[in-house]
């Protein structure tokens, strides 16, 4: 073929449907709100959140995954940007990191050694392993379907900040489940969740995401 | 006409294209080609490719812009989204070509500066089997519109099919001319 007449194609095909940046909405906020269903309608929110809300450990808890889910999410729509500043976005991650590490250092000089292991065990592990990968499968489908309308420089790197922003909105929504408080836990087994998720998602991403 | 000028004209035609208006999208695209033209024969040259695959570097990338233009965002400069685009798909293009397709960006940006430069575009010897690739309904589409110059409403009554198919069917059969090339 020649390049006038693939530009004569091309032109015919001018219009835009659905920008990229629209598409990320719809898929985030679809994905996001299928999951919180997920976790109401099966195991459903912790009976006591009212009363607890209060407390410092599950405020941290909400919070500290919120902070990850929205600086997640925010690299992984700009990652598939070209020509968008994502080595800002990716360095903020280190917040949320850091709020975990000196949650931790806190706990371990206020709690007793003996209730170390305890905190750091909880009552569902198991759960929390099973849970935040699940949940976060609707919005990680979501996301791929939109990066796919992208064009990222790197796909493994785009699939694994996919995963990354899937898994903490994951565990976002699972938190509110989650009877677990320890800073411990929360930096033992929702990080080893979302570590999960995470590398899956680099995986599925090199294969998925060339363009 | 300097950088900034030439950039704005392009994203204003560029802007336009995306509301749907085809004869901006037109001169966006013809007015874009001859630059990455010029910078294909160049790295082809580098790399010692022949300068018949030049042009086969030039429509992977423009099929690249059109297909990722939705990832251009209206309200930002074209500059930066375009350099990048067209530096990934040109590394990726001479690497699957067997070349280091090791390209600075600040080369590509050159681009929006450089010269006006009237290069014919050279005449595709395989024109015919990356056609014969495609599936129908999208090979008689893309060979009524592109080589018979018929509109898409005119391909739509000759091939029986409403104007919404024949569009949808266009647009895949763009996507599939540029997994033809990827996976050549």
């Amino acid at each position: 073929m020649k390049t006038d007449d693939l530009i004569t194609l091309m032109t015919q095909d001018a219009s835009v449907d659905l920008r990229y940046g629209r598409a990320l909405a719809l898929a985030l906020g679809t994905g996001t709100v299928f999951s919180a269903v997920l976790l109401i309608v099966t195991i459903g929110l912790r009976h006591d959140m009212a009363s607890v809300f209060e407390t410092a450990r599950v405020l941290f808890k909400i919070s500290v995954t919120l902070v990850l889910a929205v600086l997640a999410t925010r690299l992984a729509m700009r990652i598939g940007r070209p020509g968008a500043e994502a080595r800002f976005p990716a360095l903020l991650l280190g917040v949320p990191f850091a709020m975990v590490a000196v949650a931790v250092i806190i706990e371990l000089t206020t709690l007793p050694v003996d209730a170390w292991r305890t905190s750091l065990v909880g009552r569902n592990a198991l759960f929390c392993l099973f849970f935040v990968p699940v949940l976060s499968l609707a919005p990680l489908a979501g996301l791929f379907w939109a990066l796919k309308k992208g064009a990222p420089e790197n796909p493994t790197a785009a699939g694994a900040a996919a995963g990354l922003a899937a898994s903490a909105i994951a565990a976002a929504i699972y938190a509110w489940h989650c009877p677990d408080d320890s800073p411990l836990f929360l930096a033992t087994w929702y990080t080893i969740a979302i570590a999960g998720v995470t590398v899956a998602g680099a995986l599925l991403g090199r294969r998925l995401l060339r363009w | 006409m300097k950088q900034s000028a030439r950039e704005e004209e392009w994203a204003a035609w560029l802007r336009l294209a995306m509301k749907g208006e085809t004869q901006a999208y037109s001169r966006f695209l013809v007015a874009v080609t001859p630059y990455l033209r010029a910078m294909a024969r160049r790295r082809c040259e580098q790399y010692g490719a022949p300068a018949s695959e030049a042009e086969d570097v030039v429509q992977e990338v423009l099929l690249a812009i059109h297909l990722k233009r939705g990832t251009w965002d209206p309200a930002r400069p074209l500059g930066p989204w375009l350099t990048t685009i067209v530096r990934n798909k040109l590394v990726d293009s001479l690497r699957r070509r067997g070349r280091h397709g090791n390209v600075p960006l600040e080369d590509v940006a050159d681009f929006l500066e450089a010269e006006d430069e009237t290069h014919e575009a050279a005449d595709r010897l395989d024109a015919k089997t990356m056609l014969d690739r495609l599936k129908d309904p999208q090979r008689d589409i893309v060979r009524s519109i592109s080589l018979e110059g018929a509109s898409v409403r005119e391909t739509a009554e000759r091939l029986k099919m409403t104007e919404v198919a024949v569009r949808v069917s266009l647009h895949r059969a763009l996507k599939s001319l540029a997994a033809l090339y990827r996976s050549e």
